[in-house]
C-alpha cells in the first residue's frame, strides 16, 4: 500500500510488462498472504464477527488453502465482494481465490475463463413462505410476489422454473440478504427465494422461525465451489487438492484432534500417510511443503468438522448433511484418491 | 368670571397620569404570536396545520426515543426489556459504536490513531478556514497530510518523510527556477520531487523499522472514518486538479481546452455510482498487471476526478465573474500568463468561488456513502452489511440509520454554517 | 528587441519555440498532445495486456442473448426470453419515468417549501428551514433507504386486507395502499375503435391536444375582443367545455369502464399498480431534491430587489399582480438554471434505485445483466454512455433556454 500510494505513478511500463504471467503461487508466497474473495456477509458461510474476524464455511476453505501454501491459516486477507464485483476481482488479480457461494456453471467456466476446482457445497434454490399462507408447494405460487437476492443465478432459475410451470409471479430484486429479509418479514413479498442453505441460515435468525416453512421444491442445482483464474494450472491444482484433502480427511477419519498423532509418524494406512506427507512426495509434486495437507486440515478440521462447526445441525443455521455427506454415507462428496 | 369658570370646571388635573400599559394584544408574547403566527386567517390555518404536523412527528418519535434501551446485547433482549411497548433499541449503537466509526477490521487497540488524526484535522483546517489565525499555523496544515497518513496507515515514518521531502525539495527547486520561467520552475520542481521519491523508494525498505507504527492495510478502514477520509482526501486532491481544469477550459490553446472540456463534461454527465463501478470493476484493468492498486486508492482516484470536474466549474464561474479589467491590467503590467494567474487572477477568483467549493465539498462528503454499493464498509455499508447481517441485530433499522444521519447532519450542517458565515464575511469585504 | 526593427527577416530558431509567444502555444500543445497520446497508449496497452492475460475480449454480442430474468415493472413488452438489449431498454424507460415523475414533484415540493420559508408565519418558516436543512445535510442514499423502510414496515401487506374483519380496508373500495405499492382503478375500453390499446389512448391524447389548441384560440379571441372593446367576454365555461366535452364524448363512445383492483390470491389483481420501489424512489428523490430546489427558489425571490416590489406597488398593482407580473418573471431567470441542474441531479441520483430494487438501467444493464454475463467493462461503458447522452441533452436544452432568457442589453 504505502509504496503504491506515491510510487504507483513511478511503476513504469517496463517494470510491469514482464510481470504479466507471474505464477499465482509465487505471488502468494512473496506476499506472505492469500487474498481470498468472500461474500460481504452471509452468516455461516462467511461473515465477520463482532471483533472483525471472518468466520464460516467458505472462510474455512480460504484458511485451509493459506495453511497449505504458507503454513499459516491466519495469513489470509479476506476481500469482501458482491455479486457484481467478484468475477472482476478474480480476473484482475485482486484476489487469488474466490470462495463465495459461487455456482459452477458452463458459461462462468468457459466464457468468463475461470476454473472451478471442485464443489464444497451442493446446494439448490428453494422457497420460503410464511406458514399462514397455507402453501405447501411452489406450484401453488401463481401470482405471488417473490423476493430475490440479486447477483446470483437465482433470478435465472426462478424465471425458468415459473416459465416451465406456466405460472406468473412478480420479482422483487433486493441487494442484500438483510434487506430481502426485512421485505419478506414485512409482507412486501410472499416468498423469499435463494439457495436453500441461505434460506435456512436466514430463517434461523428470525424471531419466530417456526412460522415459516421451506417448500419441498428445489428448483435448481447449485454446486457451490471455490474458483481460480484460467491458465494457472499449478495454482488451480493446489486449491483443488486442498479441498480434496479436507474431504478425504473426513473419509479417512483424520480430524484436527488426531492429526498431530497421525502425522508424527507413518501409520499403517498408506493413503493417510501419503495425504499427511509421511510417505511419498505429493507435496513436492504440488510445489508446496510436504506437510501441506496436515496444515490445511489442522487449520479448521476436515470437511465434516468445518461443516458441523459453521453450518451443521448444532449451529443456529442447522443444515443437515444431505447431499453433502460422504459418498460412503449416500452423499455426493467423492474425492479422487491421493496417489 | 373666574369664579364661574372655577365652578364650571369640576376638576383640573395637575399631575400627569402614569402611562397606561399598551393593550394586551399589542405587547409581549401576544403581539409576537399575533404578528408571527396569526396575522390573518390564512396564516392562522397554516400555523395550526404546522402545529399538527409537529404533533404527529413528535408523538411518533418522542416516546419511542425516550423509552429507548441502551444496554442490552441483542435485539431479542431489547424486545424483552421493552416487553411489547414500542421503543428504540439504542443498544445496537452503544455496542457497535466503534464499528460504526472505524469499521469492523481496524484493530481496536489502535483506535487512538485515527482519533488523534481526526483531532489534528481541526488544527490543520483552522488556518485555512479562518483567515485571522496566525499564518504560521499553515506550516502544520502542510505537514498534516503526512502525519495523518502515518497515523492511519502506520508503517515506517520514513514513508511520509520521503514524500514530504520530495515536496519540499521540489518546491525549493521551483522557487529557484520560477524566476526564469514558470514552466522551467514547475517542471523542474516536479522532476526533482519524483527523483527524490524514486530514491526514497530504495531507502524505505531498509529503514522499515524506524519509528514504525503497526501497519493497517487500507482494506481494513471502514465506518464513518472511511467517509471522513474519502471526503477530506478527495476534496483536497481535487482542488489543484480543479484549478488546473478550470484554467485549461479558459485557455486559448484549442487542444488543452478541448481535453479539459471533454473531461469535465464527461465526468459531470455520469452519476458518481457509475464512476465507482469503474473504480471497482474496470480500473484495475488499466493498471499494469500485478501492480495491485487497492480498492481504496482506485475509489480515491475516481472520486477525485468527479469532484475536480465540479470544482473546476465553480472556479470557472469565479474566473468569469472577475472584471475584464483585471486581466487587462495584469497584461499591461507585463506579467506573463503564469504570473498573471498566480498573482492577480486566481487569488481573486478563488475567493469568489469559496462558498461554491464548500457546497461541492459537502455534497461530495455525502456522496461518499455510495461506496457502500461497491462493497466498501463505510458507515452505510457497515449498517447494511455486517451489523444487520449479524444474528444479534438483525431487524434494527431506525436506530442505526438515525445514528448515521445524526453524524452526517452534524458535519454537513457545521460546514454549511461555516460557508454562510464566510459568504457574509466576504460580502462585507467587497463593500 | 531586434524583432521590432525587422521581424519578417528573422529566421526561425529552436529557442523561439520556448521564448516567442507566437510559437510557444505550439510547443505546449505539442507537449500536451504527446503526453495525452502516451497516457492513452499506456492505459490502452495495460488494458489489452490484462484482458489477453485473463483471456477476455471486449464484445457486445451478449446484448443479443436472452436475458433470462424477469423484471417487475415493464412498460414495453418484455419477458425472460427477451434479449439483454430489451432489458436495457426497459431499464432506460424506467429510469426516465422515475426521473420525470420526481422532477415534477420535486419542483412542487421545492416551490412550496421555498415560498413558505419566506412566509411571515414564524412557525411555518422555521418548519420549512428544518425540512430543508434535514434533507440537505443527510446523504440521499440514507434517505432512500429510510423511506423505503418506512414504506415496507408501516404500510399494510395485502394479507392485512384479507378476511371479514380485515385490519386494513381499501379507500373508497377503489384504492389499495399496500407495502407492495398502490393499486388504483385502471381505465378500460369496452368498445375500442382500434385493435391496439395504445392506439386508442393515442387518439384520446390527440383529442386533448386539440382541446388545448382550442382553448388557446378561445383565449386569444377573448383578448382580441378585450383589446377592441375594453370588456373581456366571460369565457370560462366555454374553456371548460372545449376541454372536457370532446374527450368525454369520445370516451363514452369507446365504452370507458374502470377496472377496480381486487384481492385475488396473493396480490391485488386488476387496475393499475404503482410499485413500492417506484413510489419509494420517487418520493425520496422528490423530497430530497425538493429541499435543494426550495433554496434555489428562495434565493431567486430574494434576488429580486425590493425596489422592484415597491415600484410595482407604487404603480398601484395588487399584491397578486406584483408577484405575477414583476417578481416572478425576474426571479425565474435566477431560479431556472439551478433548477435544471437539479433535474440533472435527479436523473443521476435515480441510479441509486438499486438500493430499493427498482428496475432502472443501473439495476438491469448495470446490475443483473452485468452479474449474469460478467461483461463488466461493456456494461459499465454502455451505462455511462446512456447517462452522458441524457445529461448532455438536458444541458443543451438549458443552454438554449439561457440564451433566450439572457438579459438583452442595449
Amino acid at each position: 500500500m504505502k509504496k503504491s500510494l506515491f510510487l504507483g505513478a513511478l511503476t513504469v511500463a517496463g517494470l510491469a510488462a514482464s510481470a504479466a504471467a507471474a505464477a499465482t503461487l509465487d505471488e502468494v508466497k512473496a506476499r506472505g498472504k492469500l487474498n481470498c474473495g468472500v461474500t460481504t456477509g452471509l452468516v455461516g458461510f462467511a461473515a465477520p464477527d463482532a471483533n472483525g474476524n471472518w468466520e464460516g464455511f467458505d472462510v474455512g476453505v480460504c484458511r485451509a488453502v493459506a495453511a497449505a501454501v504458507l503454513g499459516d491459516p491466519t495469513a489470509v486477507e479476506f476481500v469482501p465482494t458482491t455479486g457484481k464485483t467478484r468475477f472482476t476481482a478474480l480476473a484482475s488479480g485482486e484476489i487469488d481465490l474466490l470462495a463465495r457461494n459461487t455456482t459452477w456453471t458452463f458459461s462462468r467456466d468457459v466464457d468468463l475463463k475461470f476454473t472451478f476446482v471442485g464443489v464444497n457445497y451442493y446446494d439448490g434454490q428453494g422457497f420460503m413462505v410464511p406458514k399462514e399462507l397455507g402453501v405447501s408447494s411452489a406450484t401453488e405460487l401463481d401470482g405471488a410476489t417473490v423476493c430475490i437476492q440479486t447477483g446470483t443465478t437465482t433470478e435465472l432459475n426462478l424465471a425458468d422454473y415459473f416459465r416451465s410451470n406456466n405460472i406468473s409471479y412478480e420479482p422483487v430484486p433486493i441487494e442484500t440478504n438483510a434487506e430481502a429479509q426485512q421485505q419478506y418479514l414485512a409482507g412486501a413479498c410472499d416468498v423469499y427465494t435463494t439457495d436453500a442453505s441461505g434460506l435456512a441460515a436466514t430463517r434461523a435468525t428470525f424471531e419466530a422461525p417456526d412460522e415459516h416453512v421451506l417448500l419441498p421444491e428445489i428448483v435448481s442445482k447449485e454446486p457451490l465451489g471455490p474458483l481460480v483464474r484460467h491458465g494457472d494450472n499449478e495454482w488451480g491444482d493446489i486449491v483443488r487438492w486442498t479441498l480434496n484433502a479436507l474431504i478425504t480427511a473426513e473419509e479417512l477419519g483424520v480430524t484436527s484432534a488426531n492429526i498431530a498423532d497421525m502425522a508424527s509418524a507413518a501409520g499403517n494406512n498408506p493413503e493417510i500417510n501419503r495425504l499427511l506427507g509421511t510417505e511419498g512426495t505429493l507435496g513436492e509434486m504440488l510445489g508446496v511443503s510436504a506437510d501441506w495437507a496436515k496444515n490445511a486440515i489442522a487449520a479448521g478440521g476436515n470437511y465434516g468438522e468445518l461443516f458441523e462447526k459453521n453450518i451443521g445441525e448444532a449451529t443456529p443455521i442447522g443444515l443437515a448433511r444431505g447431499l453433502n455427506a460422504q459418498w460412503t454415507d449416500g452423499g455426493l462428496l467423492y474425492s479422487p484418491p491421493f496417489r | 368670571m373666574s369664579d364661574i369658570h372655577a365652578h364650571s370646571v369640576a376638576f383640573v388635573r395637575d399631575t400627569q397620569l402614569p402611562p397606561a400599559p399598551p393593550p394586551v394584544a399589542e405587547t409581549g408574547v401576544v403581539k409576537w404570536l399575533r404578528e408571527n403566527l396569526f396575522a390573518n386567517w390564512a396564516n392562522g390555518l397554516l400555523t395550526i396545520a404546522a402545529l399538527y404536523v409537529i404533533y404527529l412527528v413528535a408523538s411518533a418519535t418522542v416516546p419511542w426515543i425516550v423509552r429507548g434501551v441502551w444496554n442490552t446485547d441483542s435485539l431479542a433482549q431489547c424486545r424483552e426489556v421493552l416487553d411489547g411497548v414500542s421503543g428504540a433499541c439504542f443498544s445496537v449503537i452503544s455496542e457497535r459504536w466503534n464499528q460504526l466509526l472505524f469499521g469492523f477490521k481496524y484493530p481496536s487497540e489502535l483506535y487512538w490513531r485515527p482519533s488523534l488524526a481526526f483531532a489534528m484535522l481541526f488544527v490543520a483546517a483552522a488556518p485555512v478556514l479562518f483567515f485571522d489565525l496566525p499564518r504560521k499555523l499553515l506550516i502544520f496544515t502542510g505537514l498534516y497530510p503526512f502525519i495523518a497518513f502515518w497515523l492511519i496507515w502506520g508503517g515506517s515514518i520514513l514513508t511520509p518523510i520521503v514524500a514530504l521531502a520530495g515536496f519540499i525539495i521540489g518546491y525549493f527547486v521551483y522557487e529557484r527556477l520560477v524566476t526564469g520561467s514558470f514552466a522551467a520552475g514547475f517542471f523542474g520542481g516536479v522532476a526533482t520531487a519524483f527523483a527524490i521519491w524514486f530514491i526514497g523508494g530504495w531507502i524505505i525498505p531498509d529503514g522499515a523499522g524506524l519509528l514504525a507504527l503497526e501497519q493497517v492495510p487500507s482494506r481494513d478502514l471502514g465506518g464513518f472514518m472511511l467517509n471522513m477520509m474519502l471526503g477530506v482526501v478527495c476534496v483536497s486532491l481535487s482542488l489543484p486538479l480543479g484549478i488546473a481544469l478550470a484554467l485549461g477550459r479558459q485557455s486559448n490553446l484549442p487542444l488543452i481546452k478541448g481535453v479539459c472540456v471533454v473531461f469535465i463534461e464527461f465526468v459531470r454527465g455520469v452519476p458518481l455510482i457509475t464512476l465507482l463501478f469503474v473504480a471497482n470493476v474496470m480500473l484495475s484493468y488499466f493498471f499494469p498487471p500485478g501492480s495491485g492498486v487497492d480498492l481504496f486508492l482506485r475509489v480515491v482516484i475516481m472520486i477525485t476526478m468527479f469532484s475536480a470536474a465540479y470544482i473546476a466549474e465553480v472556479i470557472r464561474g469565479g474566473l468569469a465573474a472577475l472584471p475584464k479589467g483585471q486581466y487587462e491590467a495584469a497584461d499591461s503590467l507585463g506579467l506573463d500568463y503564469p504570473q498573471a494567474m498566480r498573482l492577480i487572477i486566481l487569488p481573486q477568483a478563488l475567493k469568489i468561488s469559496i462558498p461554491g467549493i464548500v457546497n461541492i465539498a459537502v455534497g461530495l462528503f455525502k456522496d461518499t456513502t455510495l461506496v457502500s454499493v461497491i462493497s466498501m464498509f463505510d458507515i452505510v455499508g457497515m449498517i447494511r452489511g455486517p451489523i444487520l447481517a449479524s444474528t444479534e441485530w438483525n431487524g434494527v433499522y431506525w436506530e442505526l440509520f438515525m445514528a448515521a444521519s445524526v453524524l452526517f447532519f452534524v458535519v454537513c450542517y457545521g460546514i454549511s454554517q461555516y460557508s454562510q458565515w464566510l459568504e457574509r464575511r466576504l460580502a462585507t469585504d467587497h463593500r | 528587441m531586434t524583432t521590432l526593427t525587422d521581424p519578417p527577416r528573422e529566421s526561425f530558431r529552436l529557442s523561439m519555440l520556448l521564448n516567442d509567444t507566437r510559437y510557444r502555444s505550439f510547443t505546449f500543445q505539442g507537449i500536451a498532445l504527446i503526453l495525452l497520446i502516451a497516457a492513452i497508449a499506456y492505459l490502452g496497452n495495460n488494458l489489452a495486456t490484462n484482458l489477453s492475460a485473463a483471456g477476455l475480449n471486449i464484445s457486445y454480442d451478449f446484448l443479443g442473448d436472452p436475458a433470462g430474468y424477469d423484471i417487475n415493472q415493464t412498460l414495453i413488452p418484455y419477458n425472460s426470453q427477451s434479449p439483454h438489449l430489451q432489458a436495457a431498454w426497459v431499464g432506460i424507460i424506467n429510469t426516465l419515468l422515475v426521473a420525470v415523475l420526481a422532477c415534477a414533484t420535486a419542483t412542487v415540493f421545492g416551490v412550496i417549501a421555498g415560498v413558505l420559508r419566506l412566509s411571515n408565519n414564524w412557525l411555518v418558516a422555521k418548519l420549512m428551514a428544518v425540512y430543508v436543512e434535514m434533507f440537505r445535510n443527510i446523504p440521499v442514499l440514507i434517505w432512500i433507504i429510510i423511506i423505503f423502510t418506512i414504506m415496507t414496515v408501516s404500510m399494510p401487506g395485502p394479507r392485512a386486507f384479507r378476511g371479514d374483519n380485515a385490519e386494513s380496508s381499501m379507500l373508497f373500495d377503489m384504492f389499495a395502499f399496500t407495502n407492495r405499492g398502490v393499486y388504483t382503478p385502471g381505465p378500460e375500453l369496452t368498445n375500442p375503435l382500434f385493435a391496439s390499446t395504445a392506439l386508442n389512448w393515442v387518439l384520446v391524447l390527440a383529442v386533448l391536444v386539440g382541446a388545448f389548441f382550442g382553448a388557446r384560440a378561445l383565449s386569444k379571441w377573448a383578448t382580441a375582443k378585450q383589446n377592441a372593446t375594453g370588456i373581456r367576454p366571460t369565457t370560462w365555461y366555454w374553456t371548460l367545455a372545449v376541454w372536457f366535452v370532446p374527450v368525454a364524448l369520445l370516451l363514452t363512445f369507446m365504452g370507458l369502464t374502470w377496472d377496480i383492483p381486487a384481492l385475488k390470491g396473493f396480490n391485488f389483481q386488476g387496475g393499475i399498480k404503482i410499485g413500492g420501489p417506484l413510489i419509494a424512489l420517487w418520493f425520496a428523490l422528490s423530497i430530497y431534491t425538493g429541499a435543494f430546489i426550495a433554496e434555489n427558489v428562495r434565493a431567486g425571490i430574494l434576488a429580486v430587489s425590493k425596489g422592484q416590489t415597491e415600484a410595482a406597488s407604487a404603480l398601484g398593482l395588487r399584491p397578486g399582480r406584483v408577484m405575477n407580473l414583476v417578481v416572478l418573471p425576474q426571479a425565474l431567470r435566477v431560479i431556472i438554471p439551478p433548477l435544471i441542474s437539479q433535474y440533472l441531479n435527479i436523473t443521476k441520483n435515480s441510479s441509486l434505485a438499486i438500493a430499493v430494487g427498482y428496475a432502472d438501467i443501473t439495476a438491469t444493464l448495470g446490475g443483473i445483466t452485468l452479474n449474469q454475463t460478467g461483461r463488466a467493462i461493456e456494461c459499465v461503458l454502455l451505462l455511462m454512455l446512456f447517462y452522458l447522452v441524457i445529461s448532455l441533452s438536458i444541458s443543451a436544452v438549458m443552454n438554449v433556454y439561457n440564451n433566450a432568457m439572457k438579459l438583452k442589453e442595449r
